[in-house]
C-alpha cells in the first residue's frame, strides 16, 4: 500500500474514532476530554516535507472542526504541532542518521524514551494552544491549567494504549538494496 | 526587491505557517461572532450524510429509552383529551371535533415539525446537535427544538439543504428566557460548562420563594420558544450575598446524553412580532427626538 493511500485510511480512521467514539462517550467529568486524532500527525512519515506537513495538519484540523462545529479551533492547534514537529524530531534523533533508518516516528524506530518525549511535547503543545483559544472565549485561568494538564495526561494514556495495541510493523530501511 | 524575494524563499515555511494560523484563527473568531464560516453549508451536508449512516446503528442502543419517552408523552397528551372530563351541565354533549380542515390556520402561531438527531455531544464546552432536516424541509434559523418528551433542547442556528445545526442548551452562548412556574418570576437559563445534567437559572431575586423541585418553564415573553415548555426542575439553590440574587441549579428535563427524536417548532408570527418591535423602537426614537428640552 502506498504512503498516500495508507495515510488517507489512517486519517479517516482517526477522525471517526475521535468523532464517533471519543466525543460520544458518556460524560465522566468535566476535566475528562479525551483527544487522540492528532496522533495521525505524529505518525506521518519523515519523508513528508515541512510545507506538506503544514497543509496536512490544516486539513486534519479542518475535517474535525467541521464535525464538531468549531471551525478553526482544532485547525489552529494542528497547524502548530505540524510546524513544530520537524524541530522536535531534529532534536531527538541523532544527527549522524541523516538518512532515517525508519519510515515514520514509532517507539520501535526511535526507542521508547525519545518517542515518549516527542509525543508528550507535541501533545502538551496541542492541548495548551487548544485550551488557550477556548479560554480566550470564556472560562477561568485555573480551568485552563487543569484542563490542559488532565487532557494531556488522558491523551498520553490513549497514545500509549494505541502504540501497545497496534504496533506498526516496519521495514528496516537499508541502503544496500 | 530581490531581497524581499530571497526573504520569502528562505522563510517560506514559516510564512505559510503564519498564514495558515491566521486563516484558522480568523475562522474561529468570525464563527464565534456570527455562527457562520466558509463552506459551512457544504460541510454540514457532508458531515450530516456520514453522521446519518453512523446514527442508523447508534439508534438501536437507545430504542428502549426513546420508547419510554414517547409513551410518556402520549400518556400526558391522552390525559388532556376532552372525553376524560365529566361535564356537569346536562345539556352539554361531549362531541368530537370532526372538522377536518383547520379553519384557524391563519391564527396558528406554533408549528411543529418532527426531526431526528443524527449527531450530538455533551462533553464539549460548546455542544451542538445535528438534525436530519434542513432548509429544504422548512427548517430555519432561530426555531426552537424540544425533545420527544417535551423538554427544551436548544435552538436552530444553521441550516444546510438537508441538515441543520442546533445550539444546545449545553453551550456557553445559550441563554433561554425562563420563568419559575409557581411564582412566574422571570430569569435566564445558562450553562456553566460543568455538568451536562445541570443548568443555571440566573436573575431570580432572593425575595422570591424557591423550593427544591420547582418547575422551570420557558418564558411566555420570547419569540423563539413556545411558552410553558419544561426546561427542568430546581435541584439546588443558594443566595448570592454579593448580588442579592439566587444561584439556582436546574436539572434538565431533556436527557441530553441520549437524545433521539425531537420537534422543531416554528413561530409563524415571528416576523410580524419583530417588525412590530422595530416600528415601536422607531416611534420611541422619534418621540425622544421631538421632546422639548
Amino acid at each position: 500500500m502506498s504512503d498516500l493511500v495508507k495515510n488517507i485510511f489512517r486519517l479517516a480512521l482517526f477522525i471517526s474514532v475521535q468523532v464517533f467514539v471519543l466525543n460520544e462517550i458518556p460524560h465522566l467529568h468535566r476535566y475528562v476530554v479525551p483527544y487522540l486524532y492528532f496522533l495521525f500527525l505524529l505518525w506521518l512519515p519523515f519523508s513528508l516535507n515541512r510545507l506538506g506537513l503544514l497543509l496536512t495538519g490544516f486539513a486534519t484540523g479542518l475535517v474535525l472542526d467541521y464535525f464538531t462545529m468549531s471551525p478553526g479551533l482544532h485547525t489552529a492547534a494542528c497547524v502548530l504541532i505540524a510546524y513544530v514537529r520537524p524541530f522536535i524530531i531534529f532534536l531527538l534523533i541523532p544527527k549522524e542518521a541523516a538518512e532515517f533508518t525508519y519510515h515514520e516516528p514509532s517507539p520501535r524506530g526511535m526507542g521508547w524514551g525519545p518517542y515518549l518525549v516527542y509525543a508528550v511535547i507535541l501533545t502538551l503543545l496541542h492541548h495548551t494552544y487548544l485550551r488557550l483559544l477556548v479560554w480566550l472565549q470564556f472560562g477561568s485561568f485555573l480551568d485552563f491549567l487543569i484542563k490542559t494538564a488532565t487532557s494531556t495526561a488522558i491523551s498520553m494514556l490513549l497514545i500509549l494504549t494505541t502504540e501497545l495495541l497496534f504496533p506498526r510493523r516496519m521495514k528496516y530501511r537499508t541502503n544496500t538494496a | 526587491m530581490r531581497n524581499i524575494f530571497a526573504f520569502i524563499r528562505r522563510h517560506f515555511v514559516f510564512l505559510a505557517f503564519v498564514a495558515l494560523q491566521f486563516v484558522a484563527l480568523w475562522m474561529l473568531f468570525s464563527y464565534n461572532r456570527y455562527h457562520n464560516a466558509a463552506f459551512l453549508g457544504v460541510a454540514t451536508e457532508v458531515t450530516g450524510s456520514i453522521n446519518k449512516q453512523v446514527d442508523k446503528v447508534d439508534d438501536y442502543f437507545h430504542l428502549l429509552e426513546e420508547n419510554r419517552r414517547v409513551h410518556r408523552m402520549n400518556d400526558s397528551l391522552l390525559n388532556l383529551l376532552r372525553p376524560n372530563f365529566n361535564v356537569p351541565d346536562t345539556n352539554a354533549v361531549v362531541r368530537t371535533d370532526s372538522v377536518q380542515v383547520d379553519s384557524l390556520t391563519r391564527y396558528r402561531r406554533w408549528l411543529y415539525r418532527d426531526a431526528k438527531v443524527v449527531y450530538h455531544t455533551v462533553n464539549a464546552e460548546n455542544n451542538y446537535i445535528q438534525l436530519n432536516r434542513g432548509s429544504a424541509q422548512g427548517i430555519q434559523n432561530d426555531m426552537a427544538v424540544i425533545s420527544s418528551d417535551g423538554g427544551v433542547v436548544g435552538i436552530v442556528i444553521n441550516t444546510s439543504p438537508n441538515f441543520s445545526q442546533v445550539l444546545s442548551l449545553l453551550h456557553t452562548k445559550s441563554a433561554v428566557p425562563a420563568i419559575l412556574k409557581k411564582t412566574g418570576s422571570a430569569g435566564t437559563v445558562r450553562w456553566d460548562t460543568k455538568d451536562p445534567r445541570f443548568l443555571n437559572l440566573e436573575g431570580i431575586s432572593k425575595d422570591v420563594d424557591v423550593k427544591r423541585g420547582d418547575t422551570v418553564l420557558t418564558s411566555p415573553n420570547t419569540y423563539n420558544y413556545p411558552p410553558n415548555f419544561l426546561i427542568g426542575r430546581v435541584a439546588a439553590f443558594a443566595v448570592d450575598k454579593a448580588t442579592g440574587f439566587y444561584t439556582i441549579k436546574v436539572q434538565t428535563a431533556a436527557n441530553f446524553a441520549n437524545i433521539q427524536q425531537v420537534f422543531v417548532i416554528e413561530n409563524l408570527q415571528r416576523t410580524e412580532q419583530l417588525q412590530l418591535e422595530q416600528e415601536t423602537e422607531k416611534q420611541m426614537d422619534q418621540m425622544n427626538k421631538n421632546r422639548p428640552r
